[in-house]
């Protein structure tokens, strides 16, 4: 495998795993520079891609290259972006791991934390999490595989709107320079800007917490606050996410960028994003077990709440809106209780943490 | 599970000296010191983008601080033309800077002259003046008077002096992975990490080596230990370079870099101290000092680069431990220790090691009475940290092969990128952290410090360390049934650990618990004038000096057994 890829003079292609609306999104920006190949799970899919330029509808530039074998795709590309949903994540890793190599980069898209449980523990069970316990996306790439030269990208990157080509940015994040580099070479067009950071773990974390905030937001609007209400909670939000993400391992300069407070307006003021929808139906009086049923795929706000709310019982520290959200989603807390008790909680300071 | 240790006679690896890498060097100092001054050159002009008004600002910075160390700092090791060779220095800049009608390039040129003479004087000073003769002498030397001393004491009786019933052996216990290193070494480099305690632990190691058959190790030793003339002899032998601590400056330290990253490349076998500096606290190592690693993975990076990419070009990490009951200059190490405010001081290295008559007079002590050290050899890994088989092939978590070289691959090609080699020398910081606790021995010493000054924190929970330590020694006493108790309760901690793999406990901890607190009170310290724990007249616990107690309680510290109090 090693020797192909070192004998070959042509460029390589850049491999995209998964095609859901982000990925696919993500394959189209690439493929505007560089030769891309995807990879899907199922034959059909791939069929459709290579025949119709299409994956589940959702047109695909006709430079790109399907396969569903993950030593195809390893052995023909040495970047990959891994574009898939978090609670497939470790599942998939551990489908490439035996083909992913030291000399791999892998760049990854996707917003979530992975829990670290021993045997017969799951998330009803175990009530505290301590810091070793949980795992971030690239940290479970570089625990389950030989990849080091690991990044990620977070930011306001809302699928529907790369597609129609208009104006975004999105940041990428990597301990390694040469990582930084190339996912700006691939993906920086005159209408994406690629902002470079080195807290990886900080721009991780930011793209995971800000969809507690995200519930939270849907909740206000599903109680039919108004727009004084949704800058209260988003700049408490942000307060909140920077001890968070401290108290994890990321930096507080990187929730205050595009990945942080960037995303987190453009969540906020999303109605379609699933975890603000969560939030919105909360307000309405439904359950989360009624929310969940008629959702394709969780939100991912809703295991974020959970792990965080664990991991704050060893850290010591205190998060009010996770812990709020924590006791609406698993402890039937009225929403309404929830805000009446966060507007009284003893915020002396406006910003405690620069 | 009494003590299990089986001696061994290892035949040398490579019987003809002539063979030793670290001959060979010595055989070729002189183009080597020279090629190094000039790969070092080389180095800093990338540094600094070849620009000769950077050039001219670092050449004053590095001869400013020469100057106020020759003035503030002199030590006996100096050489006497340092005056007039800085003065000339000086000299060569004012002309360069008198001539206003120099060229960028000629200007250039002439600040790498004298960059030239720098880097060439440093790689001269830094290089070893290894004699296989002396070696071969010292090397008898220290076993046949250390075995001497050993017998004497031990073997009662006229003409115990001449008895062989024990050797060095006997004291120092060499456990783990030794059929490995061994192997290794006749097939790539090696790099032997050891912790750091004590000023004894290169000529321990030293020794170590050769008992193993191994062909010396070549390392970086403290300049001031050169200092003391019998240090200095048993150091050139040992094919010490020297490092000097006060010279920090970039072209020093570059130059430094180079030569232990040529003599990697050599082939040479390399020792580095990575916490480089004995550990004030008597906490194993967390934070190690990159400077030098780094060139292990430079050195690693340039054999591949080279297109050398089977074993004999492979360098493997060898992480050890020295475990012992007794620090011989544990009261100093913690003073440094506590006085430090947080903050990097320099220190002045003294007392203990000062003269040659303490350092005999403790070696008599060792050697007559107790006190035995043992010392782990780690399981050997490549310099991303993964370990390596007998045959030198790394292996990832799950057994399957990795080719090390692919880390330094890009597009099919090994490059250099020193932002990744950065990051890569961090995370072999961080594996060999985690190798030192693992292989770690726990001795009865440890146990007994640990439980006590545990003991005596938890009973004044709301005094830090330093009201801990003025404490009157009467607060200081722990009775001793709880004390046993507390014992038992670490014990099976350490031994639960032991079976994770991640930590290593000495034999003598599975005798009953009375007689580990015993032999624990004997050995923690023993040759302190305070000790740091002893039994009363009651029979319970009381410590001498908190400090020490604390000194020796740090050895446990990292595997969250603290929790358990």
């Amino acid at each position: 495998m090693g020797m192909a890829l070192k004998n070959s003079s042509k460029p390589q292609p850049i491999g995209v795993i998964g095609v859901g609306s982000f990925g696919t999104a993500i394959a189209n920006m690439l493929a505007e520079k560089s030769e891309v190949m995807v990879y899907a799970r199922k034959q059909e899919v791939v069929d459709e891609i290579n025949t119709q330029h299409s994956a589940s509808g959702k047109t695909l530039n006709p430079k790109i290259r399907a396969t569903f074998s993950p030593e195809e795709l390893c052995s023909s590309c040495g970047v990959l972006f891994l574009m898939i949903p978090s609670a497939a994540f470790l599942e998939v890793t551990r489908t490439f791991a035996p083909f992913l190599h030291p000399y791999h980069l892998v760049i990854h898209g996707t917003k979530g934390l992975v829990v670290k449980l021993g045997e017969g523990e799951d998330m009803d069970s175990v009530k505290k999490l301590r810091r070793n316990q949980i795992m971030t996306m690239s940290e479970v790439i570089i625990q389950e595989t030989l990849a080091v030269r690991v990044g990620c990208l977070a930011g306001p990157n809302i699928s529907k709107e790369l597609s129609n080509d208009q104006p975004a940015a999105t940041v990428i994040a990597s301990k390694y320079n040469e990582v930084v580099q190339e996912g700006q070479r691939l993906l920086r067009s005159e209408k994406f800007q690629v902002y470079g950071n080195f807290d990886i773990i900080g721009v991780e974390l930011s793209g995971v917490l800000k969809n507690i905030i995200a519930i939270a937001a849907g909740a206000l609007a599903g109680l039919g606050l108004g727009e004084n209400a949704k800058g209260l909670l988003i700049s408490r939000g942000m307060v909140e996410m920077a001890h968070l993400s401290k108290a994890l391992g990321g930096t507080v300069s990187s929730v205050m960028g595009l990945a942080g407070i960037g995303d987190l307006v453009t969540t906020c003021n999303s109605p379609d994003s699933r975890n603000f929808t969560v939030g919105y139906r909360l307000a309405k009086g439904e359950t989360l077990d009624q929310i969940l049923e008629t959702m394709e795929e969780v939100a991912e706000g809703v295991n974020t709440v959970r792990i965080v709310d664990a991991f704050l019982k060893t850290a010591g520290i205190r998060a009010p809106i996770t812990e709020n959200l924590h006791r609406v989603l698993f402890e039937d807390l009225a929403i309404e209780e929830a805000l009446q008790f966060l507007m009284k909680y003893p915020f002396s300071v406006d910003v405690d943490f620069v | 599970m009494e003590e299990n240790y089986i001696k061994h006679q290892y035949a040398p690896i490579l019987p003809k000296k002539d063979e030793w890498p670290v001959v060979k060097l010595a055989r070729e100092r002189k183009e080597f010191v020279n090629k190094v001054a000039a790969l070092a050159e080389e180095r800093i002009l990338d540094l600094i983008g070849k620009n000769p008004e950077i050039l001219k600002e670092e050449l004053e910075t590095t001869l400013y601080r020469e100057k106020l160390r020759i003035k503030q700092n002199p030590w006996d090791v100096d050489p006497d033309d340092e005056g007039p060779f800085w003065g000339e220095v000086k000299n060569s800049l004012l002309q360069i800077h008198s001539e206003v009608s120099l060229t960028k390039a000629k200007k250039l040129e002439a600040y790498k002259a004298v960059l030239s003479k720098i880097t060439s004087r440093y790689s001269e000073e830094i290089a070893s003046n290894f004699k296989a003769t002396h070696y071969k002498f010292t090397r008898r030397v220290v076993t046949y008077g250390f075995s001497r001393l050993l017998n004497a004491a031990r073997v009662k009786g006229f003409g115990s002096l001449f008895s062989n019933q024990y050797t060095l052996q006997d004291k120092i216990q060499i456990t783990g992975q030794t059929a490995q290193i061994r192997e290794l070494a006749t097939k790539g480099t090696i790099i032997m990490v050891p912790t750091h305690f004590s000023n004894l632990d290169s000529v321990l190691i030293g020794w170590i080596i050769s008992v193993l058959g191994m062909p010396p190790f070549i390392y970086g030793a403290g300049l001031n230990l050169f200092n003391i003339s019998i240090f200095a002899y048993f150091m050139n032998a040992l094919g010490a370079y020297k490092v000097d601590r006060r010279k920090k400056n970039l072209m020093y330290l570059e130059t430094l870099k180079t030569y232990s990253k040529e003599a990697i490349r050599f082939g040479c076998h390399s020792l580095f101290f990575p916490g480089g500096t004995r550990s004030r606290s008597g906490i194993i190592e967390s934070k190690l000092k990159l400077g030098l690693l780094s060139t292990a993975i430079e050195a690693q990076r340039a054999n591949f680069q080279q297109g050398i990419s089977d074993v004999s070009g492979k360098i493997f990490i060898v992480p050890v431990t020295i475990n012992y009951h007794f620090v011989l200059e544990a009261p100093s190490l913690i003073q440094d220790y506590l006085s430090q405010t947080g903050q990097e001081r320099y220190y002045k290295e003294n007392d203990e090691f000062s003269n040659s008559y303490k350092i005999s007079k403790f070696l008599f002590k060792f050697f007559t009475k107790g006190s035995d050290i043992s010392v782990s050899i780690g399981r050997a890994m490549d310099v991303m940290g993964n370990y390596v088989d007998q045959d030198g092939k790394s292996q990832d978590k799950w057994g399957r092969e990795v080719n090390t070289e692919e880390y330094f691959m890009s597009n099919g090609k090994v490059t250099v990128d020193a932002q990744r080699e950065e990051e890569y020398t961090q995370m072999l910081g961080k594996r060999i952290v985690e190798e030192f606790h693992k292989i770690n021995r726990v001795f009865s010493s440890h146990l007994v410090a640990f439980v006590a000054f545990e003991l005596i924190q938890t009973k004044n929970a709301k005094m830090d360390l330093f009201d801990l330590i003025r404490l009157p020694q009467e607060d200081l006493v722990v009775g001793y049934e709880e004390f046993k108790a507390a014992c038992q309760v670490a014990l099976d901690k350490i031994f639960e650990l032991k079976a994770q793999g991640k930590i290593d406990a000495a034999p003598h901890l599975y005798r009953s618990m009375d007689e580990i607190i015993t032999h624990g009170l004997e050995n923690v310290g023993m040759y302190h004038a305070k000790r740091p724990l002893i039994k009363n007249k009651e029979g319970n616990l009381a410590t001498e000096d908190m400090s020490l107690l604390y000194f020796y309680h740090n050895r446990l510290h990292g595997y969250g057994l603290e929790k358990l109090f």
